[in-house]
């Protein structure tokens, strides 16, 4: 156990890309956590997708040791945090954890949407910030600059900022020291019973479930019996340990410790976090207060496209639902699909990310559902209701009215492409809200639908802006709205999974829009296939895909038979990608890409 | 019904192929050469070799059928044509109304062959004639006129009882009134078979080209597919219906040799790039042979045989290879088969639900592709088998 005022604990926190996993790598390396020869570039970014991306999604853990210029030696616990909005929930909940911040911002691109959220947490949270301008090696860096926007748009104390360049090292001793000087020990009592906040969880194929907590009272030991306060559970240890960032087993945590215990944990649903962990016997009284349930905004269907994979969907959302609070998941049944799930997500990076983690993770070929919000039916005989899925929407004769939930989105941009961006939050039904200037950058607070924002506002915003544009969003609240659901009918039949409910005047060019991207998604067949958009019983969009005509080879002899076997075999293949609807075969992507716009 | 036996009900062919041409179609991905000379020895005994060592596999068969394909194998020396069908003769048995066709380019050079090969006992001729207007023809690449290919054919026809020419259609520029007439005067013409072929672009011809730089415009999919129907409106008024998807004839005169792979029978393939599909002891397998000339005449002194591999073909894929083979005939194919061979059968809701789009018909064990099923064999033949 250490003593509680030779721990730091602090998260390292900043806007997309701005060096946090680069910043977490020097730190490692400087305080001997990895050899030369295991140190990769952004070492904490552990799965795949992370890596392909370059981006951070999950939290990551671990404990530095560091003598540092008072002759002391310490323990420092960092967690790396990811930057997207759509991840924010894994920096709220590691900040739970720690007594500070490290706030990096890229010395050449300066305060930028996620800087200002994040910062807003962290004082929330009671930490001490610590500013770090990183990438002070690249020739557009501006340090002093940014120091004073900092001060200008933020308003703290930026005149101790520490100018680092992550990518070579430079700064490192200063921000370890700072770590040491400025950030508060932690508290607590090492002789009251045991309180751990559950910080994660995730599911590994060897150990099982694993969970990492922050001890905050008394002391996790193997062999001890815990019990999970809120879920009721009661297990016995097997085993305790830290990140460094391998795993390594030690013999208790104290007060004010970040680590991971083992315990044979069979029910996935007995590990929540936010809970709170303490002895079976001789326990603590009172809970912490936990964290706040995340708020998914974004919910979309996810089916097999086998529909036999159904129960291997099952398992793996469960483990990956361990590994992720703030997605949500119920079962759904579709018409169309079959048994599925109705998945809630933080955004649309999130909704992305799940997906593609349970078809490589778990090997299961998905079909998504076009992502709607969350909408309330205010009912004429006084009743109100939740609508998470257009497919469930009742008779609109019974509707009294519909309200759908806005947001305040804050965006920053640089003044040549403020145009662009006031033009496009208005088309989206935006309301403007503030509009103020730092410099030659523009913040620009807009309240916007979320079901405008959902599906593809992000990427239009990163492409009128050439990617210069930051965008952080909350939710706002409920207000009515001229809101209609249109269906598609492929086929003349009704296809609810490909229902949304839009705005009334949106409607029409959704529905051409929509129309009109099927028709490119779905293959020609033997028949020719309508795809219609209806509101009630009105057509108001319809397309065509006209009917083949002829595929037939016109010689096929002695030496073509094991050819035309392979081709049919690939086409075979290519035909299980595709659900069929009734009569017409509709690959697994349509569904979400028949939304996106293009313009 | 057994695996060794199958074969049986369609019977056994023997196909040679002569990979030399005088020159290349611009049009064509056959596995077809142009050589300034060739060893007429060595090829000649590189193929009796060959017939040997596959009749040595396949013993007391009959043989029903013999094709000479090609390249051009009119080019073919006479005595070569003479000592193949003899070897076969003398390996296994011929039939003694073996069909022994060979495939003949409408020139006056060849033309000059056909008593000899007739001598050999080549029995019909199947003649490349592709066009009846010289611009076209020219654009093809062919190397005769249309005068000097009714020539050929007049010749062709009083030497051999059974004569039958091929024409590509939906050409570029073709329009449907202008092959409308081609085709009538091509009836006017034919004896007792025509091959009718849409122009298809293939990878990696020269019409492939010419075709993804703009320089060849192919009618419309719309407008070949009306050509494809009017094909088969004249052609039956003419009494030469369609009994596969490019191929008419009058009753009785179809092609026998290609009925067998229609049929999914066995046969066997002799020359580079050769396939074939043999039942033996160990059950039903595809061979293929050295595609290269050269490199086959050396592989096929070495092993006899030139084989670029043999494949056991699964239950599965047996069915499937006999359903969309057979498929391509108006007969169709026949059920029970298609399950004795796979040892399941069709999914019965596909059926049905093709047959109520009009694409199959169902007549006893026999499933029949419709007229408008069999011009979409390949989506048919996906929906059939998922
Ligand atoms: N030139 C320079 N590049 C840096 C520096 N620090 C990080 N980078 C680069 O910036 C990019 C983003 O770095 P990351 O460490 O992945 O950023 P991050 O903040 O962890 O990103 P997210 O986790 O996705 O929010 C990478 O290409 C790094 O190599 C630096 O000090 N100088
Ligand atoms: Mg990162």
């Amino acid at each position: 156990m250490t003593k509680t005022e030779n721990i730091r604990n602090f998260s390292i926190v900043a806007h997309i890309d701005h060096g946090k996993s680069t910043l977490a790598d020097r730190l490692i390396q400087m305080t001997g956590g990895l050899s030369e020869r295991e140190m990769t570039e952004q070492v904490l970014d552990s799965m795949d997708i992370e890596k392909e991306r370059g981006i951070t999604i999950k939290a990551q853990t671990v404990r530095l040791d560091y003598k540092a210029a008072d002759g002391e030696e310490y323990v420092l616990n960092l967690i790396d945090t990811p930057g997207h909005v759509d991840f924010a929930y894994e920096v709220s909940k590691s900040m739970q954890a720690v007594e500070g911040s490290l706030l990096v911002v890229d010395a050449s691109q300066g305060v930028e949407a996620q800087t200002l959220a994040n910062v807003y947490q962290a004082i929330e949270a009671d930490h001490e910030i610590v500013p770090v301008l990183n990438k002070i090696d690249l020739p557009a860096a501006e340090p002093e600059r940014i120091c004073t926007q900092i001060e200008d748009v933020i308003g703290i104390d930026a005149s101790e900022a520490i100018h680092t360049s992550a990518k070579s090292g430079l700064g490192m001793e200063d921000v370890l020291e700072a770590i040491v000087t400025r950030l508060p020990a932690p508290k607590g009592d090492p002789d009251a019973p045991l309180k751990a906040l559950l910080v994660d969880s995730w599911y590994d194929a060897y150990l099982g479930v694993v969970v990492l907590v922050r001890i905050m009272d008394g002391s996790l030991k193997k062999g001890q019996k815990i019990t999970m306060m809120r879920a009721g559970a009661t297990y016995p240890v097997d085993r305790v340990g830290v990140f460094t960032p391998k795993m390594v087993q030690v013999d208790e945590l104290g007060p004010g410790e970040l680590g991971f215990l083992t315990a044979s944990i069979k029910q996935v649903r007995d590990t929540n976090v936010g809970d709170t962990i303490t002895t079976e016997r001789a326990g603590a009284d009172e809970p912490l207060p936990g964290y706040q349930p995340s708020v998914p905004v974004v919910f979309c269907g996810i089916f097999p496209v086998d529909a036999a994979e159904f129960e291997d969907l099952r398992a793996a959302v469960d483990k990956l639902a361990l590994n992720d609070a703030s997605f949500s998941h119920e079962v759904e049944t579709s018409a169309a699909l079959g048994f599925g799930f109705r998945c809630g997500f933080l955004g649309l990076l999130h909704l992305e990310i799940i997906t593609e983690r349970l078809e490589r993770e778990y090997d299961i070929s998905l079909i998504t559902t076009a992502p709607s919000v969350v909408y309330k039916m205010l009912m004429k005989d006084g009743t109100e209701m939740e609508m998470h899925n257009p497919a469930d929407m009742p008779d609109v004769m019974k509707i009294e009215h519909i309200e759908e939930p806005w947001i305040k989105a804050t965006i920053l941009v640089p003044d040549e492409y403020l145009g662009d961006v006031l033009k496009l939050c208005q088309e989206r039904r935006g309301v403007q809200v503030d509009l103020t200037y730092a410099g030659t950058r523009a913040m620009v607070v807009y309240k916007l639908p979320l079901n405008e924002v959902v599906f593809d506002f992000y990427d239009r915003l990163k492409s009128v802006t050439k990617g210069y544009a930051s965008f952080d969003y909350s939710i706002d609240g409920y207000e009515p709205g001229n809101l209609v659901k249109m269906a598609v009918l492929v086929n003349d039949e009704p296809v609810d999974a490909l229902s949304v409910i839009v705005h009334r005047d949106k409607a029409e060019p959704r529905g051409r829009s929509m129309c009109e991207k099927l028709k490119e998604l779905i293959p020609q067949h033997m028949f020719k296939v309508p795809i219609q958009a209806a509101i009630g019983g009105r057509i108001i969009a319809r397309e065509t895909i006209s009917a083949l005509r002829k595929d037939v080879t016109a010689k096929c002899y002695g030496g073509d038979v094991s050819r035309k076997r392979k081709l049919l075999d690939k086409q075979k293949a290519g035909k299980k990608k595709m659900r069929q609807f009734g009569k017409v075969d509709i690959p697994q992507e349509a569904f979400i890409n028949a939304l996106k716009m293009d313009s | 019904m057994s695996g060794v036996t199958d074969w049986r009900k369609a019977g056994f062919g023997v196909y040679i192929h002569w990979p030399f041409c005088a020159a290349k179609c611009p049009y064509c991905d056959f596995n077809s050469h142009v050589r300034r000379e060739v060893d007429q020895t060595r090829w000649r005994d590189a193929l009796v070799r060959a017939l040997k060592a596959e009749a040595a596999r396949t013993p007391g068969r009959i043989v029903d059928t013999v094709f000479f394909g090609g390249g051009t194998p009119s080019l073919m020396p006479p005595e070569t044509v003479a000592a193949v069908i003899e070897t076969i003769r003398n390996e296994w048995t011929l039939a003694s109304d073996a069909e022994i066709t060979l495939e003949a380019n409408p020139t006056s050079v060849e033309a000059g062959k056909f008593r000899a090969f007739s001598a050999a006992g080549v029995n019909r001729v199947s003649m490349g004639v592709q066009a009846l207007n010289d611009t076209d023809l020219k654009a093809l690449g062919r190397m005769h006129s249309v005068a000097e290919a009714r020539a050929a054919f007049e010749i062709a026809r009083s030497v051999f009882d059974r004569v039958s020419f091929d024409l590509i259609y939906a050409r570029m520029g073709q329009g449907v009134g202008q092959w409308r007439a081609e085709l009538r005067e091509a009836l006017d013409m034919a004896v007792d078979h025509l091959s009718l072929y849409q122009l298809t672009i293939e990878a990696g011809t020269r019409f492939a080209d010419l075709y993804r730089l703009g320089k060849l415009k192919k009618p419309t999919d719309e407008a070949a597919a009306a050509m494809y129907d009017a094909t088969q409106e004249i052609c039956e008024e003419a009494g030469m219906p369609a009994y596969e998807i490019s191929n008419h004839a009058r009753p009785d005169a179809q092609s026998r040799h290609n009925l067998i792979y229609w049929h999914y029978g066995d046969y066997v393939g002799v020359g580079p790039g050769a396939h074939g599909r043999l039942t033996l002891e160990r059950g039903r397998v595809a061979t293929e042979t050295m595609l290269a000339p050269e490199a086959w005449l050396e592989a096929a002194e070495r092993d006899a045989i030139g084989s670029a591999g043999e494949t056991a073909i699964t239950p599965e894929d047996q069915a499937t290879e006999y359903l969309l083979m057979c498929l391509r005939l108006r007969e169709g194919a026949d059920l029970a088969r298609y399950e004795a061979l796979g040892g399941a059968a069709l999914n019965p809701a596909r059926i049905a639900e093709l047959v109520g789009d009009g694409m199959l018909e169902q007549k006893g064990t026999q499933l029949i592709a419709t007229a408008q099923g069999r011009i979409l064999l390949n989506a048919l033949l996906a929906k059939l088998l998922t």
